[in-house]
């Protein structure tokens, strides 16, 4: 019966969601403010559906229907109940689930939020995001349909799959979701300017804070990835650029591009069409990302079971949406065109440019990377692999600058900056930059790898030009200090320890392979190892082969570490479950390889230098997005800023 | 604790799956891993993989390098097994052109645009007086015209 | 009033579609043999459950040869096991095994239980002529013709229509081209 409710609960969402896009772009058209007033109610009823249907299967999941196909083949008895619920999204059907869900949750928002928009407006927004939904659902009731029934009912499940049995999964999907989704709403707005043909500060103002959340959403989802690939693939990395990774990264990076370029379009009104492309284009790569990882183009560690039909739709799916909203761009687009508004190269508009051109140049050669398997292969040129090596080489060129630029964001003014003012500002940051970016690393690990060296005062220079501000700013000051400010300089300096983190990790990183039997030893840069032994244990949903290591330094125990290897029962799978001792300057990472002849297994030993400092970057990055979203003057002018469009356009103000 | 540690390396020298190489050598021999595809995992490296024929390709690496071939000979024997699939690091050759310089070409015309829209400007000096926003913002608003203002108020 | 410029975006997303659409039709987890159109890797292998004899390359040359990779440990194996015998039976194209990372005796138990496709079967205990032929997934069943040259490859298990649409095609053709 439930599963049932959740299926109907689907078709009405349909079509509310119909609704929700049709009446709308009419009432646009035919300037109807009757039909116009549709949307914001049927987003609101379209959020109630999706709810039901997503509770729905939470439901079957929790009480083990097995008579629904999807729970019984990703779920089981046995699964602790959390696992349970998170199993919602552990594969296909569910996913893409939570990914409509999650839209419904952006409109909704979008709709409570409407009354601060210019109605006009506020309905064509909702109008696209409901265009999107309509194609999902579609495509969910036709080819996905999580609450297909299956007779009879299996007495047990097929499980989940065990490298989804894991924390990570309770809160990665639905973050990254979270950003990929929320991208729809900056999409839905660039689309919005194309109709009315609008860019300007208003615009620009409501525009921003969406974007800069969907960018938080994806950045903590993108990090939580990360750590959640490194506790359990247990092979000590943090990042593989997997095809399903950079499908992630990709959006980001031009969200990224997206959130700098409207803060040009606002403060100075130019680059309009740059912003609107750029807002498509995050949009476009999330939905390229959803079609690589469900069409099965490309082989990935992270890949859904796959199935052609799917791809097909979800590339004609792709191709109205994002071909639709390109070409609407190439023909509504010249308007937007600024003219002749100076752009100097000393000022932050100019700066700004630049970081929209690296960064959108590096998303490209992820982008290139990642198809280029696909591309060779068409041309005839044989079978190819792009793997890290290649990113490594050609992604670290292309974002070293960014970093450099990063530096310069805060001194640069709008319009024009002095040189000698740079430079006043800047030399104090450059020399600490120097001094502790080497002193970090001849301190903790030392400095062997020139490369890594030069990465850390790299960004070092983040930090430091970011604390600058923020001390320069706040001299002599009484009242807090804008939060968007705060905002940008806390990211800012998010970005500088991702760089450490990833500088020091890539460079003095070091990993050891070894044969262990009970009572023997390794040594590793320091620390010893002391393999104790192995024991069994019985855990809800598998067994495992746990190993007791000591790590010892000069003499002293300073960790226990259990590595383990698990063994599920239900569909016999052996996953390696990693023992880290977390550390502020460093991990160390043991994992179990396989029992060799007698007692004697062998043994990864990896050491990972500040390779917290990747996430914690990752999240203070995140964090610095969230304090400059709850700056005031997102909220504060509101009300006036739609009296003043509606003045604008001669609508009257008491209806908008 | 020395001799624990040269008992490890002869058990390690019985064992073919712990790692007989030190040095430049055992760098060498994570690094080439890397590099090199396991062709029947979903996407990862042969340092990254319990597949047997992953064990295997490790094993001949291993081999390979203590019997002092080179990287490229290496891959080559590879590739010559396996083409160039096993590579993770594909070569630069006719068919990877546009892979690996494509990104730069790119960046170069990026960066010719930026060149271009801040010389373009710089060259040619306003004819009139260019749309000076902030101006035109305070200008409108000592304008006394609830609509102007109002809009205008907006854009400072 | 359209720019050129602005027309860009549409374009590269238009090749990308027709990139993706192409990459449908393709089946990434089957790789080609860097092998097609060269000749056979040589080794030289004891044959199963016989100290004296041997065979080698050379001994493929002088007429068409399906070579199949084999274990008794494969599950699929077991699968394609009776096909192979068919396209053997229906071709008159001798069949020589590679049993691969395998023992002598479960070797043979699994060719007592099923029946012995195989007009010789070498034996490589350590897989080291797999690698050298290439073999990423047993089974894998290359089509050599009398010149001892490699000319078609498939991965994995034989299926019916595989066997009917190309591999007897393949055989039959290679066998008229010889004689």
């Amino acid at each position: 019966m439930i599963p049932e409710i959740g299926q109907f609960a689907l078709i009405l969402a349909l079509g509310l969601a119909t609704l929700q896009t049709v009446l709308p772009l009419y009432g646009v058209w035919r300037s109807r403010a009757d039909c116009l007033a549709v949307a914001a109610p049927a987003a609101i009823g379209q959020f109630v559906m999706m709810g039901i249907a997503f509770v729905a299967l939470g439901f079957a999941f929790y009480a083990n229907d097995f008579s629904v196909a999807y729970v019984a083949a990703n779920s089981n008895t046995q699964l602790p109940w959390f696992y349970r619920l998170a199993a919602i999204w552990g594969a296909h059907e569910g996913s893409l689930l939570l990914w409509m869900t999650l839209l419904a949750c952006w409109s909704l928002a979008v709709a409570l939020a409407s009354r601060t928009l210019p109605r006009e407006v506020a309905s064509c927004v909702l109008a696209v995001m409901g265009a999107v939904s309509v194609g999902f659902l579609l495509f969910t009731l036709f080819t996905s349909n999580p609450f297909e029934r299956q007779f009879p009912a299996p007495v047990e499940g097929r499980d989940l799959n065990p490298l989804l049995q894991d924390p990570g999964l309770v809160v990665h999907p639905p973050m990254l979701y979270m950003g990929y989704v929320g991208f729809a709403v900056a999409f839905a707005f660039a689309i919005t300017a194309l109709i009315t043909g609008r860019v300007d500060s208003a615009w620009t103002r409501w525009t921003r804070p969406w974007t800069t959340a969907a960018w938080v959403f994806l950045t903590i989802g993108v990090t939580l990835g990360s750590w959640w690939a490194y506790n359990e693939l247990g092979w000590g990395g943090w990042w593989f650029w997997d095809p399903v990774e950079n499908a992630s990264f990709m959006p980001w990076l031009v969200g990224t591009a997206l959130i700098h370029s409207l803060a040009v379009t606002e403060k100075r009104g130019i680059f309009k069409s740059w912003t609107v492309l750029l807002a498509i284009t995050a949009f476009a790569l999330s939905l390229l990302g959803t079609f690589l990882v469900r069409s099965g183009v490309l082989i990935s560690v992270h890949a859904f079971a796959t199935d052609p039909t799917r791809g097909i739709y979800i590339l004609t799916f792709f191709a109205v949406v994002v071909g639709g909203s390109l070409l609407l761009y190439a023909l509504r687009a010249a308007q937007f065109e600024s003219g002749r508004e100076p752009v100097a190269a000393l000022s932050r508009e100019g700066l700004l440019l630049l970081n929209n051109i690296f960064l959108v140049v590096a998303a490209a050669g992820v982008l290139l990377g990642t198809l280029y398997p696909i591309l060779a292969d068409s041309l005839g040129m044989g079978r190819i692999s792009v793997g890290p090596p290649y990113f490594n080489k050609v992604f670290i060129p292309l974002t070293a600058p960014l970093v450099v630029l990063i530096g310069a964001a805060a001194v640069m003014a709008w319009k024009r900056t002095r040189a000698d003012v740079l430079r006043s500002r800047l030399w104090a940051p450059l020399l600490i930059s120097i001094a502790v970016g080497v002193a970090l690393p001849l301190l903790t690990v030392g400095t062997g790898a020139l490369v890594a060296v030069a990465g850390c005062v790299l960004g070092c220079w983040a930090i430091a030009t970011a604390f600058e501000d923020i001390v320069r700013r706040s001299r002599g000051r009484r009242v807090m200090l804008p939060r968007n400010v705060v905002g940008m300089a806390l990211s800012h300096a998010g970005v500088g320890i991702f760089v450490i983190g990833v500088s020091l990790v890539s460079g003095f990183g070091s990993e050891h392979d070894v044969r262990l039997a009970p009572g023997e030893s390794t040594e590793m840069v320091g620390y010893d190892f002391t393999f104790v032994g192995t024991r069994h244990v019985d855990g809800p949903n598998f067994t495992a082969e746990i190993g007791d290591f000591i790590v010892r330094k000069d003499g002293e125990q300073i960790a226990e570490l259990y590595p383990a290897k698990r063994r599920y029962n239900a569909a016999g799978q052996t996953m390696t479950e990693s023992g880290i001792d977390i550390g502020f300057t460093r991990d160390l990472y043991v994992s179990l390889g396989e029992p060799l002849s007698g007692d004697a297994w062998s043994v990864r030993i990896y050491h990972r230098p500040f390779v917290r400092w990747i996430w914690a970057g990752g999240f203070i990055a995140a964090l610095g997005g969230l304090i400059a979203l709850s700056d005031k003057r997102y909220y504060r002018r509101r009300a006036t800023a739609d009296k003043a469009v509606a003045v604008d356009r001669g609508l009257n103000p008491a209806t908008a | 604790m020395r001799l624990f540690a040269a008992l490890v390396l002869l058990l390690a020298m019985v064992n073919a799956q712990a790692v007989d190489l030190e040095g430049d050598q055992l760098a060498r021999y994570h690094e080439l891993n890397a590099e090199l595809r396991c062709l029947i995992c979903q996407n990862r490296s042969i340092a990254e993989s319990d597949a047997p024929l992953a064990k295997d390709l490790r094993t001949i690496v291993e081999k390979q390098i203590a019997q002092g071939r080179s990287d490229a000979e290496i891959k080559q024997y590879l590739v010559d097994r396996y083409g160039k699939w096993v590579l993770y690091d594909p070569p630069l050759d006719s068919a990877t052109l546009i892979l690996w310089i494509g990104p730069f070409v790119l960046l170069a015309i990026g960066l010719l645009v930026v060149v271009l829209m801040m010389r373009r400007r710089r060259e040619a000096p306003p004819e009139r007086p260019s749309l000076d926003r902030d101006r035109l913002t305070r200008v409108l608003d000592e304008q006394t015209q609830p609509t102007d203002s109002a809009s205008s108020k907006e854009r400072s | 009033m359209m720019r050129w410029r602005l027309i860009v975006p549409v374009l590269v997303v238009f090749v990308l579609i027709v990139l993706l659409g192409y990459g449908l039709t393709r089946r990434p987890d089957i790789l080609p043999s860097a092998f097609i159109d060269k000749p056979a890797p040589a080794f030289d292998l004891p044959t199963l459950a016989s100290d004296r004899e041997r065979i080698s390359a050379a001994d493929l040359k002088g007429s068409v040869t399906l070579v199949n990779v084999w274990a008794s440990w494969c599950v699929a194996c077991r699968a394609e096991h009776e096909l192979i015998t068919a396209v053997s039976r229906r071709t008159g194209v001798p069949v020589v095994g590679l049993n691969y990372k395998d023992t002598e005796e479960d070797a043979l138990r699994w060719l007592g239980r099923y029946g012995n496709p195989f007009a010789v079967v070498a034996f490589d205990p350590s897989g080291a002529v797999g690698i050298d032929w290439g073999v990423s997934a047993v089974p894998e069943t290359f089509v050599i013709d009398a010149e001892g040259i490699i000319r078609y490859k498939v991965v994995g298990p034989i299926t019916r229509e595989e066997m009917n649409a190309t591999l007897i095609p393949k055989l039959e053709q290679l066998k008229g081209a010889d004689s």
